[in-house]
C-alpha cells in the first residue's frame, strides 16, 4: 500500500512537471494547451494522492474541461501561428536566471519546512466540503458566485465586436 | 411645555430663512415678506407667554432651559445647543422680537420697489436668529456663534447694495473692526474655559459669586480682571464704542431699517448684554469696571461732539446712537447694570423711532440724506413729523419722555457714586447730555422747520409714507412716551423692570455692595439739574436753527468746527497709524509668499518632475520589464523567508 | 513515506516553471497558460498543507480559488481576444500602449 502511494505520487508528480516543461518550451500553442492538460490532470492526481477526492474532481473537470476548451477556442479563434525562433536578448537571460534562483530559493523552502503529522479531522469529499461551504463558509461561496456572475458580463462586455458607431465613441 | 416653546422661540426664524431661501423663486415678494414679519411676531409672542411664567423673584435665578442638541462633546468640554430664558435674555429676545416685528413691517413699504426684497428678507430674518441665538444661548459658544452671525447679517446688510462700491467698502470695515472685538471676546471665552473648566454661563457665573465668597478670587484677582477687561474689548468692537466706534457711522451705508434694527437698536447692544451677562466678573474687578466707565463716559462725550456738527441725517443719529451706548457702558462701569439695561430698552424705541423716521423722510424725498437740503417738511409729512418729534424729546431726555428716566437713572448712580471718578464720568455724562439735547433739536430743525432747501427732483416726489410705515412709527412713538414707565426712580417705589432684574445682578450687587439709597430730595435736585442742562441745550439749538442752518451751511475751513465737521479725523488718524503699517506688512508679506514660499514649493515641483522622468523610464509599457521586477521582488521575499 | 514537504518540492518546481514561461514566451497566450500554472501549484500547498489541518476546509478555500481562477480565465481571454482585435497581434513585446 505505502509502495503504491509512492509510485503515485511520484508518476503524477513527473508527469505534472514533465507537461509544464511541454508548456513552456513548445512553440506552438496548441501543443502547449494539450500539455497544458496533462499538467491539470497531474495534478488532479496529485490530489487524489492527498486524499482531496472532491477538488479532484473538480480540478478535471473545471480545468482540464472548461478552462482548457476556452484555451483552445481563443487560440482557434486567433488562428495563431507557431512562434519564430529568434535570439534570447537580456531580458529573457536575466528572466532565466531569475526563474531559477526562484526555483532553488523556493525548493530550499520547502525543505526547510517541518512534516506536520496528518491529523486532518475531517477528509475531502463532496459532502465534507458542502458542510464547511453551508455553514461556514457560506458567505465566501456566495461571493464566488457573484464573481463568476461579474466575471461574466465583463467577459461578454470586453470580448463582443463592437458595432462601427460604437467603435467610434470608443475611440473619441 | 415651556421648554418647547423656548426651543419655538429660536428655530421658527430660522425655518424661515430656509423656507426663503428654497423658495425664493416661487415664492411672491409680498409672501416672503408676511413670513418674515410672521416668523419675528410669533417668537415675540411665544417670548411673553414663556417669561410670565419666570418672573417670580425668587431668591435663585429664575429660569426656563432647553436643549435642542448636543454639539460639541470631547475631554472635559461638553457644549450643547442649550437656551437659557432667564430676565435678562427675556428682556433682550422682547427688544429684538418686538422692534424687530416693527421693523419687519416698515421694511414691507420701505423696501417695496427694491429689486433685492426678498433677499433682504432673508437675512433680516437670519439676523433676528442669530441675535436670539446670541441672547438664548446658555453657553459661551452658542452666544459667540449668535455674535458671529449677528456681524455676518450686518455685514451683509450694509453692503446690501454692493454695486456701489463704497457700500461694499462700509460692510468690510464693520466685518473688520468688528473681527478685533471678536479676538478679544475668544481669548476671554478661553480663559474662562482654563479657570473654570465649564463654558456654561450660569455655571460660570456661579461658580465664580461662589469661589469669591470662600476667598478664591478676591476683589481686583488678576486673572478675573484680565478676562473681563477682553470681554470688553469683544464688546467695544460689536457695541462700536472708543476706539472701535469708527465703523458703525459707516454702517448707514445699509438700507435705514437696517440702520434701525441693527445699528441702533439690537445688535449693537450686544456688547451692553454680554457684559450684563458677565457683571459679577466686572464687579469683582474695579479696575475693569473703571475702564468700563471711562470708556463709555468717553465714547458718549466724543461722538456727541461729532454729531454736532453732521449734515447727514444718518450720521447725526449714528453717532447719536454710539453717544447713547457709551452711557450704557458708563452705567454699566459705575455698576447701575439695571439701570443700563433700561437703557438699552428706552434707546432701542425712541433709537428705532427716530431712524424709522430718518428713514421715512429719506423714502419720502426720494433717497436725499443731506440735512442741509431738507427743511419745512412739517406740513407735507404729517405724521412722520410728530413720531419723529417724540423720539426727539425721548433722545434728548426730556421729562416726562423714556429717555429721561433712563438716562437719569445711570447719571444719577454715576453722580452720586463714591471715589473722584464715578462723579467725574457723571460730569462728562451731564455735559453729554447738554449736547444730545443741543444736536437732535438742530436735526429736527434742520429737517422739518424752516424755510425749504429742497431740490427739484426731491420736490418732485414728496409725499407722506405709507401706511405700513408710518404705524410701526406711531408705535414706537407711543413706547417712547411712556417706556419710562418701566422703571421710575426709586422714590416713586414703583420699578418694574429693576424688579423684574433684580435676581440676575444680585451676585454682582453682593459683591460689589449694594448702593446706597439717596434721599429723595438729592434725587429729585439731581433729575432738576439734569433736566434744566437738556432743556437749556435743547432750547439754544431750538432757537439757534429756528431759519435754518445759517452759518452752517459753507463747509468751515479751520478751528473746532472742522474739526467736528471731519469727525475729529479718526479715519484719518486710523489710515496712518494702523492700515498703513498693515498694509506695509501685507506688501512685506505678499513678496516673501511669492518669492520664498512659492519658490520653495515650486522647486520642490520641479524636483519631483525631474525625478518623474528619471523614473519613468522604466515605465517601457512592456509587461515582460515589469513582470521581471515583480518577480525579483517576489524572489527578495522568498530568500528572506530562507 | 510520502510527507508534505515532497509536494511543496513539486508545487516549487510547476511555480518556477510558470514564472519561467510568463518571462520567456512572447505569445500572450502561452504567458497565460504559465499563469495558470503558478495558480495551480499554489493550490496544490493549500491543499497539501491542510492535510495537516483541516482538508475539508482546505478543499474549500482551494476551491473558492479554482472559481477565481476560471473567472480570471475567462476576463483574461476576453481581453486577449478584444486586444487582438486592436492590434491583430499576441506579442507581448508590441504591445507597448501604456508606456509612460
Amino acid at each position: 500500500m505505502e509502495v503504491l502511494e509512492r509510485v503515485a505520487f511520484y508518476v503524477m508528480a513527473v508527469i505534472a512537471v514533465a507537461s509544464a516543461l511541454l508548456v513552456v518550451v513548445n512553440r506552438n500553442p496548441v501543443a502547449s494547451a494539450m500539455s497544458l492538460v496533462g499538467t491539470f490532470l497531474a495534478v488532479a492526481g496529485l490530489y487524489l494522492t492527498l486524499n482531496a477526492t472532491f477538488l479532484s474532481a473538480i480540478q478535471v473537470l473545471v480545468y482540464a474541461g472548461a478552462i482548457m476548451v476556452l484555451f483552445l477556442f481563443v487560440i482557434m479563434l486567433l488562428n495563431l501561428e507557431r512562434e519564430p525562433f529568434d535570439l534570447p536578448g537580456f531580458g529573457r537571460i536575466a528572466g532565466f536566471a531569475l526563474s531559477v534562483v526562484l526555483l532553488f530559493s523556493l525548493i530550499s523552502l520547502a525543505l526547510n519546512a517541518t512534516a506536520r503529522p496528518e491529523t486532518s479531522a475531517r477528509g475531502g469529499s463532496g459532502a465534507e466540503i458542502g458542510d464547511v461551504f453551508f455553514s461556514d463558509y457560506l458567505f465566501p461561496f456566495e461571493m464566488a458566485s457573484l464573481l463568476l456572475l461579474v466575471a461574466m458580463v465583463g467577459v461578454i462586455v470586453v470580448a463582443r465586436r463592437r458595432k462601427p458607431e460604437e467603435e467610434e465613441e470608443g475611440e473619441a | 411645555m415651556q421648554e418647547n416653546l423656548l426651543e419655538l422661540i429660536i428655530l421658527i426664524p430660522f425655518a424661515s430663512v430656509a423656507v426663503q431661501y428654497f423658495l425664493h423663486r416661487v415664492l411672491p415678494a409680498r409672501l416672503a415678506g408676511l413670513i418674515a414679519c410672521g416668523a419675528v411676531l410669533v417668537p415675540f409672542l411665544l417670548t411673553v407667554v414663556v417669561g410670565r411664567g419666570i418672573g417670580s423673584a425668587a431668591p435663585q435665578v429664575p429660569a426656563v432651559t432647553a436643549t435642542i442638541a448636543s454639539w460639541l462633546t470631547g475631554g472635559g468640554l461638553e457644549v450643547a445647543f442649550g437656551l437659557r430664558l432667564d430676565p435678562l435674555s427675556c428682556a433682550w429676545t422682547l427688544v429684538v422680537t418686538g422692534i424687530g416685528f416693527l421693523i419687519h413691517v416698515y421694511s414691507l413699504g420701505y423696501m417695496h420697489h427694491d429689486p433685492g426684497f426678498k433677499r433682504f428678507f432673508i437675512y433680516m430674518n437670519l439676523f433676528i436668529g442669530s441675535m436670539l441665538a446670541l441672547v438664548l444661548g446658555d453657553s459661551l459658544p452658542l452666544l459667540f456663534l449668535g455674535w458671529e452671525g449677528v456681524g455676518l447679517c450686518s455685514y451683509l446688510l450694509i453692503g446690501f447694495w454692493f454695486e456701489d462700491m463704497d457700500n461694499a467698502r462700509a460692510g468690510q470695515k464693520a466685518f473688520v473692526v468688528n473681527r478685533i472685538g471678536d479676538l478679544g471676546f475668544l481669548l476671554a471665552m478661553l480663559m474662562i474655559f482654563q479657570t473654570f473648566g465649564t463654558l456654561d454661563i450660569a455655571t460660570v457665573t456661579s461658580s465664580l459669586s461662589a469661589g469669591h465668597a470662600q476667598g478664591l478670587y478676591p476683589l481686583g484677582d488678576g486673572r478675573i480682571t484680565l478676562i473681563a477687561l477682553l470681554l470688553f474689548v469683544g464688546a467695544c468692537g460689536k457695541s462700536a464704542q472708543l476706539p472701535l466706534f469708527v465703523w458703525l457711522p459707516d454702517a448707514m451705508a445699509g438700507p435705514t431699517p437696517v440702520s434701525a434694527l441693527i445699528h441702533a437698536a439690537t445688535m449693537v447692544t450686544a456688547g451692553i448684554y454680554m457684559v450684563a451677562r458677565f457683571s459679577v466678573f466686572f464687579a469683582l474687578a474695579p479696575v475693569a469696571s473703571a475702564v468700563v466707565a471711562i470708556v463709555g463716559a468717553l465714547t458718549a462725550f466724543v461722538s456727541a461732539t461729532i454729531a454736532l456738527r453732521q449734515r447727514d441725517i444718518k450720521k447725526v443719529l449714528a453717532y447719536s446712537t454710539c453717544s447713547q451706548l457709551g452711557y450704557m457702558f458708563l452705567g454699566l462701569g459705575v455698576g447701575a447694570y439695571g439701570a443700563a439695561v433700561f437703557h438699552v430698552v428706552t434707546h432701542a424705541f425712541f433709537k428705532a423711532l427716530l431712524f424709522l423716521g430718518a428713514g421715512s423722510v429719506i423714502h419720502a424725498l426720494s433717497h436725499e440724506q443731506n440735512a442741509m437740503k431738507m427743511g419745512g417738511l412739517k406740513p407735507h409729512l404729517p405724521r412722520t413729523h410728530w413720531t419723529f418729534f417724540v423720539g426727539c424729546f425721548a433722545l434728548a431726555g426730556i421729562f416726562p419722555f423714556a429717555g429721561f428716566f433712563s438716562k437719569d437713572k445711570i447719571l444719577g448712580e454715576a453722580l452720586l457714586g463714591h471715589g473722584w471718578l464715578f462723579p467725574l464720568v457723571g460730569v462728562l455724562g451731564l455735559i453729554t447730555a447738554l449736547m444730545t439735547a443741543f444736536y437732535t433739536f438742530r436735526l429736527y430743525r434742520l429737517v422739518f422747520t424752516g424755510p425749504e432747501r429742497l431740490d427739484d427732483h426731491a420736490r418732485a416726489h414728496l409725499h407722506e409714507s405709507p401706511a405700513t410705515m408710518t404705524l410701526p412709527l406711531v408705535i414706537l412713538a407711543l413706547l417712547s412716551i411712556v417706556g419710562g414707565a418701566l422703571s421710575l426712580p426709586a422714590f416713586a417705589h414703583f420699578d418694574l423692570l429693576g424688579d423684574y432684574l433684580r435676581p440676575i445682578f444680585a451676585s454682582a450687587l453682593a459683591v460689589a455692595g449694594e448702593h446706597a439709597h439717596h434721599a429723595v430730595n438729592v434725587e429729585v435736585a439731581l433729575m432738576l439739574v439734569s433736566l434744566a442742562v437738556v432743556i437749556g441745550g435743547a432750547w439754544w439749538a431750538w432757537n439757534r436753527f429756528a431759519e435754518g442752518p445759517g452759518d452752517q451751511l459753507p463747509l468751515p475751513q479751520s478751528g473746532l468746527p472742522f474739526l467736528l465737521e471731519n469727525k475729529w479725523f479718526v479715519d484719518e488718524i486710523y489710515a496712518i497709524f494702523v492700515i498703513g503699517p498693515m498694509r506695509g506688512t501685507a506688501l512685506l508679506a505678499g513678496f516673501f509668499d511669492r518669492y520664498v514660499i512659492d519658490g520653495i514649493v515650486n522647486g520642490l515641483a520641479r524636483l519631483c518632475d525631474l525625478c518623474g522622468a528619471f523614473v519613468r523610464l522604466l515605465q517601457n509599457g512592456a509587461v515582460h520589464t515589469y513582470a521581471l521586477l515583480f518577480l525579483a521582488g517576489a524572489v527578495y521575499l522568498v530568500c528572506s523567508l530562507l | 513515506m510520502i510527507t508534505v514537504v515532497d509536494y511543496y518540492v513539486v508545487a516549487s518546481i510547476l511555480f518556477a516553471i510558470g514564472a519561467l514561461g510568463f518571462l520567456l514566451r512572447k505569445n500572450v497566450l502561452v504567458m497565460f497558460m504559465s499563469v495558470e500554472l503558478m495558480l495551480n501549484s499554489a493550490n496544490l500547498v493549500l491543499v497539501a498543507s491542510a492535510k495537516s489541518f483541516d482538508l475539508a476546509r482546505g478543499s474549500a478555500f482551494a476551491l473558492v480559488s479554482v472559481a477565481v481562477a476560471a473567472a480570471e480565465v475567462g476576463v483574461g481571454l476576453a481581453i486577449i481576444i478584444a486586444l487582438f482585435r486592436l492590434k491583430a497581434t499576441v506579442d507581448a513585446e508590441e504591445i507597448t500602449n501604456l508606456r509612460g
